[in-house]
């Protein structure tokens, strides 16, 4: 049977060392009517055909090339180094614990202390913990943050942010009897403003203007972030933001049908105390030697419990080292040039596609980064033909927007090359 | 060895990586956006050359210990060997290459492997339907919580507690708390095992549900099971599952059988998924029918051979993660599933049962082993008959570390003193854990012998044991203000340029 280790010898010698005749003499404390003849599964079978048949799964699903693929909405493909896979297939790296034991644990401590820095550095705010799930529960966690903060149970979603990161807000918020709304004008009861820079339609919002806002009315401001966004945009420290969240995964991530990527979590340094998850710290040794090591603990649920500032133990660790390795990879020249050739070829790719008949920009005033909303006469029959031609057109984002129909948005980046985009663009003419 | 940060390797005048130019004529950012809205200062990330951070990331590696080298005994952990297999499985573009917002024809693939998955989990568990949405087993504790919340708030029934085991991870009070609940604690008996009359006693109409994991964390399984479903189904009460040891008995009984409403499964534990350092992980829960129209949206419903998303499920708790969970990490578990079939399950918890039993037996010769036996797939051991000689759990902690043994879990759980919690798992052989108990008589040996040298380790590894207190007081000075070290991330020098 693959990945066994005893044989039937060894298995008899052990029990024998145990002291009991058959592995029956181990279960007795099951009760009789609970023990089950066998499994409801087929036999295990060999690797051979255990790959032939996950591999026909796989064939069933069909795979856009990166530079034809014009869909975002939260997941984007981005060029990634080869060196992130490198490092993350390192069995050093990808089968370690949660690093309890620091002495042995340095690799992983080290690169997580790293990633908590680059991702301060990237929001320009103090203290970023190890990582969470996603971005949707980096909002959540954020947003219950405020809640404690502040003592107050109202939070304000402003503008287009991300449907299923308000989804997953409303979901945590219910369970402790938080209300979230959505609007613009906080009032005395709101506990943080959340808004999303850029927003999930891609258009960026007055950032520096809401910061305000929720401070003038004693609430924090929660800026959720595209980490790319940041060469270029404004950072959340620089505005005054007090926690700055988002999702990782165009930090070196594979699509992978929407996970495993990685969420993350900057604040201001009073706020520290109240971070959900792990968080990593230097220390050092009796010869004076620096090492890591899980830092504030007492915050957290295997000390606190039910007093714990969130029941986060498995977090993204993996995640947060690929981030790391492509973020370290690009320094902060290479993470520029990747955010403005996207910008530039998603503003080529905007004039381009509103000078086709009856497409026009959805919201011509608004300014974007690399993705746009464009209203698009037929829109599900446009993204028919482009599937036909192998692309995965624009994301139609009526879905979720009642106001948006007809409302598709594209996104390019730097793998979108200039004949792609001559490609969608031809594939659209015809 | 210890490894210099990437940040103190960085060179200001470092090459940058060679990335493709925009070759499109269009205007920059500066040209269009509003001067307000620009970043001004780059941020200080490192510059380094791909050879450096190959290097460097290797040297890290070295300093880490992982299953692919070590022994790692983990008490409640499961770090079991994680097949190369599901990495090929989950690298193949078929499942790495879909964007979650395709069309639904055009990853039925994705989502059979997903509905699978689902019929396989249920199957080992025996329960009614299982959601895939949860990222980690705390996750999936809480999507738990929130929907037996659901459910009773669906009958009028406004119950606002939740028991916990003092035996418990603790996770479970955690994810009680946060799902709005009051948390209260249930006792142990002598035995090691829930006390009847203890719940019998907290048991009430403001119960919402028990929460136990079975074995429990010391390793026992809860013989009184079907008593317990008895009294918490009584008040009406539901009965969670913590999936945590669910390796001790594939195959051999299921939860579901036991009476559990709603059980989480740890596909990193169980299921062989990496733990990645920390993650990420993936914590399905299942459920029985009564508590399925709560299960978060979307789920995976197959109808005439087709595979689609539903999303019309008024009374669903809602989402609990974007998308559908950790995908690849579904992928690598189906995959052991396939491989190891309903009997290689089987086998593999006998012998995670079998591996534990003969550990117990060689290690108790040396330390105290507080609960009589037999175990199930993980025993609890206490240091308690060493404390006269000065030496405590976390000395042979890292004792163990010198022997190049990753450590067992210490000081939980926290019914017993002293603890040492040991988690063979079913992938180490006879050999290796013969290897361990002769580490643990040779410490145990040293401790009567020479209790200093013990409290001096680990002295073989990168750094000795660092001083977490002194860490702590910095990380307070900084919050205070009255340091600028941060301790909690790398600061450039100020007198250092960029």
């Amino acid at each position: 049977m693959p990945y066994l280790v005893h044989s039937p010898e060894d298995r008899a010698a052990m029990l024998e060392t145990v002291g009991v005749q058959s592995m029956e003499d181990l279960l007795v404390d099951i009760p009789r009517s609970l023990r089950m003849e066998s499994l409801d599964l087929p036999r295990g079978l060999s690797e051979l055909e255990t790959m032939a048949e996950i591999s026909s799964l796989a064939a069933r699903n069909r795979v856009y090339p990166d530079r034809l693929t014009f869909r975002g909405g939260g997941v984007y493909r981005r060029f990634i180094p080869a060196a992130v896979a490198a490092v993350t297939s390192k069995p050093e790296f990808y089968t370690a614990y949660t690093p309890y034991q620091a002495e042995a644990s340095q690799g992983t401590l080290q690169a997580i202390y790293e990633f908590q820095t680059l991702i301060a550095e990237l929001t320009a705010l103090d203290v970023a913990n190890a990582s969470l799930y996603d971005g949707a529960t980096a909002v959540a966690e954020a947003a219950m943050m405020a809640h404690v903060h502040t003592g107050r149970d109202e939070v304000l979603v402003a503008g287009y942010v991300h449907p299923e990161y308000v989804e997953v807000l409303r979901t945590f918020s219910d369970g402790r009897g938080i209300k979230v709304r959505t609007g613009s004008e906080p009032s005395q009861k709101t506990a943080a403003v959340i808004f999303q820079q850029p927003d999930f339609l891609g258009l960026l919002v007055d950032a520096r203007a809401l910061t305000a806002a929720a401070h003038d009315a004693g609430a924090l401001a929660i800026a959720c972030v595209d980490p790319i966004s940041l060469a270029i945009l404004a950072p959340p420290g620089e505005y005054g933001a007090d926690i700055a969240v988002g999702e990782g995964q165009q930090l070196g991530l594979a699509a992978s049908f929407g996970g495993p990527h990685v969420g993350f979590i900057a604040c201001r340094k009073d706020l520290v105390r109240k971070l959900p998850g792990r968080l990593i710290g230097a220390a050092h040794d009796a010869q004076g030697r620096r090492g890591f090591v899980l830092a504030l603990a007492a915050r957290e649920q295997h000390i606190r419990r039910e007093k714990a500032t969130s029941n986060i133990c498995t977090n993204h660790s993996l995640c947060a080292l690929a981030a790391s390795v492509y973020m370290t990879y690009m320094g902060p020249e290479g993470l520029r040039q990747v955010a403005e050739v996207s910008f530039k070829r998603a503003h080529a790719l905007a004039e381009r596609l509103t000078a086709l008949p009856g497409w026009e920009l959805a919201f011509p005033e608004g300014q974007f980064l690399n993705e746009f909303p464009v209203r698009v006469p037929r829109s599900p029959a446009v993204l028919r033909k482009l599937a036909r031609k192998g692309i995965l057109g624009g994301l139609d984002v009526h879905r979720w927007f009642r106001q948006l129909k007809g409302v598709l948005t594209f996104t390019c980046t730097e793998v979108n090359d200039p004949r792609a985009l001559d490609e969608l663009v031809a594939a659209l003419e015809a | 060895m210890t490894e210099p940060l990437s940040f103190e390797l960085s060179r200001p005048n470092a090459p940058s990586p060679r990335l493709p130019d925009a070759d499109v004529s269009a205007p920059g950012p500066a040209d269009l956006l509003p001067r307000d809205f620009l970043r001004t200062h780059p941020p200080d990330l490192p510059r380094l050359s791909e050879p450096e951070i190959m290097r460097h990331y290797s040297r890290l590696a070295s300093l880490n210990y992982s299953i692919s080298e070590n022994f790692y005994p983990l008490g409640s952990c499961t770090m079991k060997y994680n097949p190369v297999a599901n990495e090929a499985a989950a690298a193949l573009p078929g499942y790495a290459g879909i964007h979650p917002y395709q069309d639904e024809d055009s990853v039925q693939g994705a989502l059979e492997l997903m509905w699978r998955l689902e019929q396989a989990l249920s199957a080992v568990v025996g329960v009614d339907r299982v959601t895939l949405q949860p990222a980690a087993g705390a996750h999936g504790e809480w999507t738990a919580l929130r929907m037996i919340q659901a459910y009773h708030r669906s009958r009028g029934d406004s119950r606002t507690e939740v028991l916990v085991p003092d035996s418990a991870h603790g996770t479970n009070p955690a994810s009680a708390a946060l799902s709005g609940f009051h948390v209260v604690e249930v006792k142990s008996g002598a035995d090691g095992r829930i006390s009847l009359a203890d719940l019998e006693s907290k048991l009430s109409s403001r119960t919402a549900a028990l929460m136990l994991t079975n074995p429990n964390t010391l390793g026992l399984f809860e013989r009184e099971i079907l008593d317990i479903a008895e009294l918490v189904h009584a008040t009406g009460a539901m009965l969670y599952y913590d999936g945590a040891n669910l390796n001790a008995f594939m195959g051999i009984c299921r939860p579901g059988d036991m009476g559990f409403d709603a059980v989480h499964m740890n596909l990193h534990k169980t299921f062989t998924t990496p733990h990645g350092g920390g993650g990420p992980g993936a914590g399905p829960v299942g459920v029985k029918a009564e508590l399925e129209p709560f299960l978060p949206t979307p789920t995976v419903e197959r109808s005439n051979g087709h595979f689609e998303l539903n999303y019309k499920r008024p009374r669903s708790i809602g989402r609990v993660r974007s998308f559908y969970g950790n995908f690849g990490m579904l992928v690598r578990a189906y995959t052991y599933i396939v491989a190891m079939g309903g009997d290689g399950l089987r086998q593999a918890s006998e012998d995670a049962v079998l591996s534990a039993n003969y550990l117990r037996k060689l290690v108790g010769e040396d330390l105290e082993m507080p609960h009589e036996g037999p175990c199930m797939h993980e025993f609890v051991a206490s240091a308690r008959n060493l404390s006269h000689d000065g030496v405590r759990a976390l000395d042979i902690a890292k004792a163990l570390l010198d022997r190049e043994f990753y450590a067992p879990t210490v000081y939980f759980p926290l019914v017993v003193p002293e603890a040492i919690m040991v988690e063979p798992t079913e992938t180490e052989s006879k050999a290796t854990l013969d290897s361990f108990a002769r580490a643990i008589k040779e410490i145990v040996a040293e401790a009567r012998s020479n209790p200093q040298a013990l409290h001096d380790e680990p002295q073989k590894l990168p750094v000795g044991r660092l001083d977490e207190v002194a860490a702590a007081r910095q990380i307070n000075a900084y919050l205070q203000g009255s340091s600028d070290d941060p301790v909690l991330r790398w600061k450039r020098p100020s007198n250092e340029p960029c």
